[in-house]
């Protein structure tokens, strides 16, 4: 009778500590340190893992019965889309490259994030800490995988996809969020959760998910709105984690504050500097904009993130630094980003083009301060070019900041007429950054960052040839022998929209050429 | 003019990724369980060494002694990717909702004779800690194995065990309340009985060639387990003696091994196929780990078998053994 009576005051908190924190146990064959041997050499203080708050109580059996419905409904729409030639429904085949950018950028970090909580899921020593971050690991590995199966009916008709694998790997520009990654990962488990769990997915995630998803509902790419909804419970998951860890970590130990103080300096820089590629979506490469850079830089970023620091202000917390300096960059991000693209439209595994009139009239409105006045005039030229048949290409390389791996194309933050350059000499050699806060990162921990796999440097050492070929022969072309290390098809994946294949397909689908049906 | 897009007939450029094309061909069309496994991994060019680990790469295939040309040689019979995996386990555990709801609202737990009712928490509940552990060990397969077709399916086999554990649990809660788990915790911690087998887990937890740890958990240990808890002693010994409430608490186990196992056989089986040093390293890994759980796991189930115990591991060690056979090791 008295087993009855303790049955029923068994209260929901109480019953889910017995499902998941009672599970684990304190050994004494192996002791702690070398079951969990990553948790004690960042200087992070953890004196009581019991403290640590669940932040969703999900246990497993209600987490297959909701990711289970989840999947069941976003899969008959993937299907339905592909059966139906639903990438014939989007505004315009410019804005399929957005897709491309995803796939080469994006899904491989969800993989990394799948493996990365993997890992801290496995190391942390409190149990709850590991089940959520066990619960986001698989999670992360649905989004990788749902990504594949929707953008593969895409790949299926389109350029620019077909290798994203092999790209991600070594092409120069996806060495940005590559490089994000691995540094992430490389760094220790507290530092892992700090980048990924709070700076990337609680502070920035709103800058990268909402571009692409609205992007994709304005645009008629409905495959890519559900997953990106169908995501979007996972992630509401993932960021109250973000905010359980980092004020799990601050409550913990004062000798924590200025440990996360660094990260949040570093990872903010690092997490917004890969946003740089976001932002040239966000303004050039939707045909229907949702919304500029710069408006959802100030509604994401200083309004939310701003209420969010002033927050975490009790606990000794600042602003990252950098942050304002993103503020003044605002104006000019995109534009910079996106002219380096189209000079480097060779190279880039996405076709580039210069805004329409009408496109540029919006760029205008969005950025009065600085668009007529700075950009459009480059624009205007190149289109000029480009109609007397001398579309320009760029056919040397750019120097790359070794944090960011980002070409050296930002101006200083006086001067927009400037680029800006800084450098570091460590061990007899000179590295080059494109900003004061990337070059603090490298002055910080110069040992991993000479590590770098820099795709520039890499290309002119030697590295990025396929095997057998000889860069001495006369007429050599560098630039065409590295797409082919890349695993290129020239003149398909590459060059500007304007006399694609992309462009030619989706007319002919349509029904559009001259002289058709 | 009105085009009606949905009917329009396209031929495609392609079938598949490169990574996916490469190793099926590129003139069909990948499966969904292709598409989410082959290649995934990243594989190149890694910028920095783990501050954790910086012996290794982030992915690198030297963490373990096996060798192999293609990592994704191993191939899931079960062709889960997340979506199957999760939607597979859904169904399964609507059936054991309806068992816990049947057991509960019929009284079959008042009804359960005392000594077995004892003796089934005695031998079930301190198991929660070692599917706890399983989970730890698969997570470690997923975090630091290389390749996605081995690693992906490790990590939906980690949560499995959690969920187990948490099955368990339930069933804890159900027979005899919260007090129940934590006398089985100190049981599981003191009494000399399981000591044999809480070694077994912590030392399979400081193990660094992760695929060693695959055979030691999921091969070795879970090959001996659950054969000999589920199959003779659950699904048997209990069910004869008016016991069939506790198999019902249990049904999820007993369907998942027998799935899963296959699982696990297509994975040693490819590895010890590779080459005769990974034959022969698989075959020392189970032969050395094998004694040493059959001798953890007897005094375990000593409890409910009594004096049969020796001669039910006994089969169960027999059986396994030619399993193991079956996959190319010798053993
Ligand atoms: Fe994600
Ligand atoms: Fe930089």
């Amino acid at each position: 009778m008295d087993m009855e009576a303790s049955k029923k005051k068994l209260g929901l908190k109480e019953r889910y500590n017995h499902l998941t924190r009672g599970l684990g146990w304190e050994t004494t064959y192996q002791p702690m340190e070398k079951v969990f041997p990553y948790t004690r050499y960042e200087g992070i203080k953890i004196h009581d893992w019991d403290k640590w708050e669940d932040p969703f109580r999900l246990t497993m059996d209600a987490y297959w019965k909701y990711q289970g419905e989840k999947e069941k409904k976003l899969y008959a729409i993937i299907d339905a889309f592909a059966q139906n030639n639903g990438h014939l429904g989007v505004s315009d085949a410019r804005y399929i490259n957005t897709l491309k950018l995803f796939i080469q950028g994006v899904s491989p970090l969800e993989y990394m994030a799948h493996r990365g909580f993997a890992h801290v899921g496995r190391q942390f020593d409190g149990v709850s800490a590991r089940i959520a971050c066990q619960m986001q690991s698989v999670d992360e590995l649905r989004h990788a995988q749902t990504q594949m199966h929707t953008v593969s009916n895409y790949n299926k008709y389109y350029n620019g996809m077909h290798s994203w694998r092999h790209w991600h790997d070594r092409v120069w520009y996806l060495s940005v969020p590559k490089s994000f990654f691995d540094d992430a990962m490389s760094a220790g488990p507290f530092e892992f959760v700090v980048a990924i769990s709070f700076a990337f997915e609680y502070v920035l995630t709103n800058l990268l998910f909402v571009p692409f998803m609205s992007g994709a509902a304005y645009n008629g790419d409905m495959a890519t709105v559900t997953f990106g909804f169908s995501a979007q419970s996972d992630e509401s998951r993932h960021m109250t984690l973000g905010l359980e860890i980092i004020k799990f970590i601050l409550e913990q130990d004062p000798g924590n504050v200025p440990i996360v103080q660094r990260w949040l300096d570093k990872w903010f820089w690092r997490g917004y500097k890969v946003l740089t590629l976001v932002s040239m979506m966000m303004d050039y490469m939707l045909p229907k904009k949702v919304m500029s850079w710069k408006e959802a830089w100030e509604i994401y970023g200083e309004q939310n993130g701003g209420a969010l620091f002033n927050d975490l202000a009790r606990y000794g917390i600042r602003k990252p630094k950098g942050w304002e300096q993103a503020s003044i960059e605002k104006d000019h991000l995109s534009h910079q980003a996106w002219s380096t693209f189209y000079n480097y439209g060779a190279a880039a595994l996405f076709h580039t083009w210069t805004p329409t009139d009408g496109e540029k009239d919006w760029l205008s409105a969005k950025y009065p301060d600085t668009f007529d006045k700075l950009y459009r005039p480059r624009f205007e030229h190149w289109e000029q070019q480009a109609k007397e048949g001398k579309r320009f290409y760029n056919g040397t390389l750019p120097m790359l900041c070794t944090t960011c791996q980002i070409p050296m194309f930002f101006t200083e933050p006086t001067d927009p007429t400037k680029i800006c350059y800084r450098e570091s000499d460590y061990k007899g050699d000179k590295y080059h950054f494109c900003s004061d806060h990337c070059k603090d990162i490298f002055d910080y921990e110069p040992e991993k960052y000479v590590q770098s796999w820099l795709p520039v440097h890499q290309i002119y050492q030697g590295n990025c040839f396929n095997p057998g070929v000889d860069p001495t022969v006369p007429g050599f072309d560098p630039l065409r022998a590295v797409l082919d290390y890349y695993h290129t098809n020239f003149g398909r994946d590459n060059f500007d929209f304007e006399g694609s294949e992309d462009q030619k397909n989706f007319a002919r689908w349509h029904g559009d050429d001259a002289g058709g049906a | 003019m009105h085009i009606d897009l949905k009917t329009v007939k396209i031929d495609p450029l392609r079938q598949t990724f490169a990574n996916v094309a490469d190793r099926i061909g590129s003139d069909k069309p990948a499966s969904r369980y292709q598409e989410a496994t082959l290649g995934l991994q990243p594989d190149a060019n890694f910028h920095y060494r783990p501050t954790w680990d910086p012996a290794h790469e982030l992915f690198d295939p030297a963490r373990t002694a096996i060798g192999m040309k293609d990592w994704y040689a191993f191939k899931d019979p079960r062709q889960f990717y997340y979506a199957n995996w999760t939607m597979t386990r859904a169904r399964q555990q609507d059936a054991m909702e309806s068992n816990f709801d049947f057991v509960e609202s019929r009284g079959l737990a008042a009804s359960l004779p005392e000594d077995l009712k004892s003796t089934a928490l005695h031998l079930l509940l301190p198991l929660r800690h070692v599917a706890w552990g399983a989970n730890m060990n698969n997570f470690s397969i997923c975090a630091y194995g290389y390749g996605t077709a081995i690693t992906a399916p490790s990590s939906f086999h980690a949560m499995d065990q959690l969920g187990i554990a948490q099955y368990l649990t339930r069933l804890g809660l159900l027979l005899a309340g919260p007090e129940s788990l934590d006398i089985a915790k100190q049981a599981w911690l003191k009494l000399p009985e399981w000591q044999g087998l809480r070694s077994y887990i912590e030392d399979s937890f400081v193990l660094k060639d992760w695929f060693m740890l695959f055979t030691v958990q999921n091969f070795v240990l879970d090959g001996l387990l659950y054969p000999l808890v589920y199959d003779r002693i659950v699904d048997d010994h209990l069910a004869m003696r008016n016991g069939s409430a506790v198999a019902m608490l249990t049904a999820f186990m007993t369907e998942w091994y027998e799935e899963t196992a296959k699982w696990v056989d297509a994975q040693i089986k490819t590895a010890a196929a590779e080459s005769t040093a990974n034959r022969d390293l698989l075959s020392e890994w189970t032969r050395t780990w094998r004694e040493r759980a059959v001798s953890s796991l007897v005094p375990v189930v000593t409890g409910a078998l009594g004096e049969q115990a020796q001669v039910a591991s006994d089969e169960v060690l027999g059986q396994f053994n030619s399993r193991a056979a079956k996959l190319g090791l010798s053993v």
